[in-house]
């Protein structure tokens, strides 16, 4: 059926323990422009596990390789040092096909050269399921509208992709990545361009997502607070380093945000359990 | 939801090909000598069964054993542009990129002349007349769309208007390297400037000539076909299209080769005919959309309806004299590539 993930061959690790998806092993980078020269960014060895259904957000100011982070686990690039795993397999070195069939990445909008409709567009993440040329199944069309429902897309699907809106956009974009039926779905600043209202409706719909459907979530995000309330896990990033990894209460310290986001601001712990940042002027 | 469908593709090709054939049958008609339509039918079949000795009259000898093959060099230039346009723009994602405007017809013909000069030299055995100039002009092609792409390089990504500049200033530089072979080297039969710069179809061309056209388009082309899908993702972006599971890599080799091997090819039987890379591609997308799936096969029976008509106009519209067929597409096509760019600049 076209609809089954292709079957690998054995794991690179056999044993682990099988809660764990995605584990990410002392993994470290550097950029250098060209290999004689040193490095103009070093990603120093971070390591972190995420479990199916959990939603691990990467925070940080600009420039401390939140990015890259993301970028070497959806295999875009590879570790100088350390592994990456997913279901035990190293993420690198999974065929660009299969990886596909295994994670989907949401990135900031990209601009389209041909407008396509909205339909088009979420049958894309069909892709890595077909041989280089076929046409798509009634399964495909399935997978595509429930994916388009799921996010509470489903009114868009005749409309074009460049005459819907900012918050339309991100949802039918995180459709494809639901049709794509991954095991970890990686989010870049989905945030970036919503209004607040907008924002919320896209972390409630990942949250449940995450419930329903066993997806390990990690989203790079500014929004400390959205973080905050709907995080399992935090990892909090600067400079290339990462400082902590945690639950949202543990990591939302008063002195660490403060010194990490130059910024004044205090934490109060709300009644749900979740810590709360509100942010103070300099002077 | 209505993805597209192996029925919906046939039967838009059927209507194409059915457009194609009428497009043929009229331009079979035209000119000098006057044929009717009934004794063209009936011609047309018997050519099509493998009975041309049954053709009966010797007006229509003169149809069959000079406009048709005329046309159907027509059918395999047209088809070969267009399939190499369509896919230049899908690679580069430029929609205005074309093996014309990039230089790289210009690149070929430099390269078919070169042949030329060569095989004069080597004087070759009969069966292999002809065929040097082919391999020659996809040698000039794939070098000159290399070179061009790294023109177009700014900051290590392409630009698109530094490429469609860079193509334009490729094309110009080589128009200039055609007219210094032209007149300072000339010896034998080079077929001159004008066939080289303005393109031509009245050249008859050998059977083992007509024959590597046919075997060349079917296997470059199909190689393309192959990726359709792959292009539809990559119109996105490389990196987007690799997190959906297209091998960038592979995609690109495979279309480059290939475009530079249907653009040689043309090149080399017809010189550079300009703009039918360029706005059949445009056209078929605004009648059929832009999936690959379905664009390429209709931009392959686009190109040669296109072309068979221009042809026809070229060596009717003054006759007895015979118009370079690129000044044709040229006339039509340098407007509407003007609007495109000014609405793509708006």
């Amino acid at each position: 059926m076209s609809t089954a993930r292709s079957s690998l061959p054995t794991p690179d690790r056999p044993n682990a323990n099988p809660d764990v998806r995605l584990s990410v092993e002392q993994v470290s980078y550097a950029y250098s422009p060209n290999p004689s020269q040193a490095p103009v960014f070093t990603l120093e060895a971070l390591s972190f596990q995420a479990k199916p259904g959990e939603i691990v957000a990467v925070l940080g100011p600009n420039a401390s390789g939140k990015s890259t982070l993301l970028k070497l686990i959806s295999g875009e690039l590879q570790p100088l040092s350390g592994r990456i795993f997913l279901n035990n397999f190293v993420v690198h070195s999974l065929p660009t096909k299969m990886r596909a069939q295994r994670i989907a990445l949401v990135q900031q909008e990209s601009a389209l050269l041909f407008p396509s409709l909205v339909w088009e567009f979420v049958l894309q993440g069909r892709h890595p399921y077909g041989r280089s040329l076929r046409f798509e199944s009634d399964d495909d069309v399935t997978i595509a509208k429930n994916a388009l429902a799921q996010v509470g897309a489903a009114h868009l699907s005749d409309r074009r992709m460049d005459k819907i809106s900012g918050g339309e956009k991100q949802r039918v974009i995180l459709a494809r990545a639901l049709s794509q039926q991954p095991l970890l779905l990686l989010l870049d600043e989905p945030t970036l361009h919503l209004d607040i209202g907008a924002q919320v409706d896209l972390l409630e719909t990942l949250r449940r997502l995450a419930a329903e459907n066993r997806y390990s979530v990690v989203v790079v995000t500014h929004e400390l607070n959205l973080a905050g309330e709907y995080a399992d896990q935090v990892v909090l990033m600067q400079k290339g380093k990462c400082l902590r990894v945690g639950s949202p209460a543990a990591v939302y310290q008063r002195e660490l945000l403060e010194q990490v986001f130059q910024a004044p601001l205090s934490v109060a712990i709300a009644p749900s359990g979740r810590p709360r940042v509100t942010l103070f002027s300099n002077s | 939801m209505r993805p597209l469908t192996l029925s919906r593709l046939l039967l838009r090709c059927g209507v194409l090909a059915v457009v194609l054939f009428i497009v043929v049958v009229v331009a079979l008609k035209l000119g000098a000598v006057q044929v009717s339509l009934y004794g063209l039918g009936r011609d047309l079949i018997h050519v099509l069964i493998g009975r041309s000795s049954a053709i009966s009259t010797e007006y229509g000898m003169v149809v069959m054993n000079i406009r048709l093959p005329r046309i159907l060099l027509s059918i395999f230039v047209g088809a070969a542009l267009a399939v190499a346009g369509t896919s230049f723009q899908a690679l580069l994602r430029n929609p205005l990129a074309d093996p014309y405007v990039l230089g790289v017809s210009s690149g070929a013909s430099v390269g078919a002349i070169l042949a030329l000069m060569l095989e004069n030299r080597l004087a070759l055995s009969p069966e292999f007349a002809g065929l040097a100039t082919p391999v020659g002009a996809f040698l000039g092609a794939a070098i000159t769309i290399a070179v061009v792409y790294v023109l177009g390089l700014r900051g290590g990504r392409i630009d698109g208007n530094t490429l469609l500049l860079a193509g334009i200033i490729t094309a110009s530089f080589l128009s200039a390297i055609i007219n210094f072979l032209m007149s300072t080297l000339a010896g034998g039969n080079l077929r001159g400037a004008s066939f080289w710069m303005m393109g031509n179809l009245s050249t008859p061309q050998t059977k083992n000539v007509m024959y590597l056209l046919g075997i060349g388009f079917v296997v470059a082309a199909g190689a393309i076909y192959t990726t359709a899908s792959d292009l539809n993702l990559l119109l996105a972006g490389e990196k987007e299209a690799m997190h959906l599971g297209v091998d960038v890599r592979r995609v690109r080799i495979v279309v480059y080769l290939a475009a530079s091997v249907l653009t040689g090819l043309a090149v080399s039987v017809s010189g550079t005919i300009g703009y039918v890379g360029l706005l059949v591609p445009h056209v078929m997308r605004l009648i059929f959309g832009s999936d690959h799936r379905m664009l390429l096969p209709a931009a392959a029976l686009g190109g040669a309806i296109a072309l068979v008509i221009a042809d026809t106009i070229a060596r009717t519209i003054a006759a007895p004299s015979d118009l370079p067929v690129g000044a044709v597409t040229a006339i039509v096509g340098a407007p509407l590539f003007i609007y495109l760019l000014r609405r793509r600049l708006a």
